[in-house]
């Protein structure tokens, strides 16, 4: 990465009592990127976002913020500034007093923080509410003005926890654009930490997942749901089928396996061992009836179906082995195969992957 | 029976209404009516009008019937506000770290420790005023542990005005820790976070985010440590040994061995009144910020 480097984390660890929160945890957050801590919660995600922020300290390691050690900086010093997951607006202020807040504690001129807070809450359209109190807002308009109030004194480094998580559907998938293009337009660095991969693979440039305590991929939204290292990271992001494989052959990133749906060369991490091994193949990857088409066609036998709209979830049996797929509802005739009915699946060998189990 | 529970608000708060107008409303009107009667040449009051136990309290009577003005019990009035504010800004110095401190413990904890701030309540204040004469006393346990590093040597502790500040800064106490740490307990730890995330160092957090937050904590405590010591009659009388009156030592005084019952009631008339006139004050400032809160909405 030829970028600037905006965090580093260098072999970080943390013990809260005798759990271990962090186990010497290193990455590299380069500036301007939208990058994103994804995981299941105990993961460590929030505690690596804490440290960044000053609010924890790790127990061994270092954090370096645009090449500058920081680990002992406390936060009201770092040039980092935050979005709470639940917003913390201070509730005794106005929204104009909430935003002006950072900036007069940075020592700004008033009329530099006035121009400056007009500007921020114009940016997330809430200049019209700028003398109200965060108590007669609603979430979503709560939601645009923590974020105004975190932008407003020029952070370096933004850190949002989990802000969308408190919104509903329809305002969640707009705040994500929102988010994208604001980070887009500002240029500043976002480090921002969900345990939701829809949010994850939608936003972000790069994506660290996080389990137990340990980095277990970092890559884009791509490398991370096409090509997931491990078992973990495969089924963390997405859903996806697991079957149980035999490497007959390896090589540098591909494998031949046999499975119960047939004996193929297959995508493989690297390192594999011939033995036993594990094939993830996603639901979407696998084609029903009139839409089965590729190298492997296989029959197969409905056992039950989940009705999503847009998409049919179908649970199968082939090869002695039960399967996930998803079809796309493509026209009113044809879709919607009764259970017990055979049906004939097809999946190209390419987009499944052989995982170490 | 229909007509019973028709008037059902009017039996219900009747034990109320008995209990208010019998126990609070009619002995103040007792005592307004005592504080316009006239002092008996042997002790009690006739009930001709005169404004002589008003006047006494800022005009002494000559043998020839001049008045003379005299301000010892402007003296004592000072004196007992000056007590009063000393204690409840000493009360607030303490309880404030001491009500963090039990609002950071786990919940287990914290209740424990709100209990053994209560605890003293379960004693006879009698008792605890006494307990502090022993400690400050005489040969008691303060003097005697300073002798032994030779400071002090022969002070008195008691018997004055730090004395009696002591007592009730010690009675007081829980009064101003409970509602400060009620209201910190409400407060949102996410919000001092922010505001360190916001550049603010430890005093700007304080001063304009826990401080705001917890004002209605810190005002509650206020009013229930001042308001109580600006009547405070046994710590004067016990510690202060009698000699330095507060208000209610002296109207305590008036209506035992002075048997000016009109004065006396005078006097409580004359807190009662700068008391009313403190509570109507806050309550107007709350009402103000209520309505400004509202205004914006």
């Amino acid at each position: 990465m030829d970028r600037d480097k905006a965090v580093e984390v260098r072999g970080v660890s943390k013990s809260f009592g005798s759990y271990q929160a962090l186990k010497s945890v290193s990455f590299d957050i380069g500036a301007n990127e939208f990058f994103t801590m994804l995981g299941p919660s105990g993961c460590g995600k929030t505690t690596l976002l804490r440290m960044l922020a000053g609010f924890e300290s790790p127990d061994s390691g270092a954090v370096l913020l645009n090449r500058r050690e920081v680990t002992s900086i406390p936060p009201h010093k770092r040039r980092v500034n935050t979005v709470f997951q639940s917003y913390a607006l201070f509730p005794h202020m106005t929204l104009e007093q909430n935003v002006a807040y950072g900036l007069e504690n940075l020592g700004w001129e008033r009329a530099k923080i006035r121009a400056r807070t007009g500007e921020m809450l114009e940016r997330v359209h809430m200049s019209a509410f700028a003398s109200r109190k965060p108590a007669q807002l609603s979430g979503g308009q709560r939601q645009r003005v923590a974020l105004a109030r975190a932008l407003a004194p020029e952070p370096e480094i933004l850190l949002l926890d989990e802000p969308l998580s408190a919104l509903d559907l329809k305002l969640r998938q707009a705040m994500r654009d929102e988010l994208r293009n604001l980070q887009r337009d500002t240029g500043i660095t976002f480090v921002f930490v969900t345990h939701d991969q829809e949010e994850a693979l939608d936003m972000s440039d790069r994506i660290a997942v996080l389990g137990a305590g340990e980095v277990q991929q970092i890559g884009t939204p791509t490398q991370i749901y096409e090509e997931p290292v491990n078992r973990f990271v495969a089924d963390f992001v997405g859903e996806t089928n697991f079957l149980d494989v035999e490497v007959l052959e390896a090589q540098a990133d591909r494998a031949v396996i046999r499975s119960a749906l047939g004996t193929f060369e297959a995508p493989a991490t690297k390192l594999m061992q011939k033995g036993p091994a594990t094939l993830s193949l996603r639901p979407e990857k696998i084609n029903l009836g009139d839409q089965a088409a590729g190298v492997i066609t296989l029959d197969a036998k409905v056992i039950s179906q989940n009705y999503m709209g847009g998409f049919t979830h179908y649970t199968l049996e082939a090869g002695g082995v039960t399967l996930r797929a998803s079809r796309r509802n493509a026209s009113r005739q044809g879709d919607l195969v009764p259970s017990g009915e055979a049906i004939t699946i097809g999946f190209l060998p390419a987009s499944a992957r052989v995982l170490a189990s | 029976m229909r007509r019973l529970t028709h008037n059902l608000p009017f039996w219900g708060l009747l034990p109320a209404w008995l209990l208010m107008g019998f126990a609070l409303i009619l002995p103040i009107l007792i005592i307004a009516a005592v504080s316009l009667a006239t002092r008996g040449s042997h002790g009690g009051f006739s009930w001709d009008f005169n404004l002589s136990g008003y006047s006494q309290i800022l005009f002494n009577e000559g043998w020839s019937g001049e008045l003379e003005f005299t301000p010892q019990y402007l003296l004592i009035i000072g004196r007992t506000y000056l007590l009063a504010g000393l204690t409840t800004l000493i009360c607030l110095v303490f309880a404030l770290p001491v009500a963090w401190y039990i609002s950071r413990q786990s919940p287990g904890m914290r209740a424990l420790l709100v209990y053994l701030v209560t605890l003293p309540f379960w004693v006879s204040m009698i008792l605890r005023v006494y307990a502090w004469m022993i400690i400050l006393g005489k040969d008691g346990p303060l003097p005697r542990f300073l002798e032994n590093f030779g400071l002090a040597p022969g002070t008195s502790f008691m018997f004055n005005d730090g004395a009696t500040l002591v007592a009730m800064v010690y009675t007081c106490m829980p009064l101003m820790v409970l509602p400060i740490y009620a209201s910190i307990e409400k407060l949102d730890l996410t919000l001092i976070e922010a505001s360190h995330d916001l550049h603010g160092n430890r005093l700007t957090t304080f001063r304009r985010v826990i401080l705001p937050l917890t004002a209605p904590g810190i005002i509650s405590g206020a009013i229930l440590v001042f308001v109580p010591s600006l009547g405070a009659v046994l710590e004067p009388v016990l510690m202060g040994g009698g000699k330095q009156m507060m208000m209610g030592s002296l109207i305590q005084l008036q209506f035992g061995g002075g048997r000016n019952w009109p004065f006396g009631a005078a006097i409580a008339m004359v807190l009662m009144g700068l008391v009313m006139l403190l509570l109507i004050f806050t309550a107007l400032r709350a009402a103000r910020r209520q309505a400004g809160m509202e205004a914006t909405a």
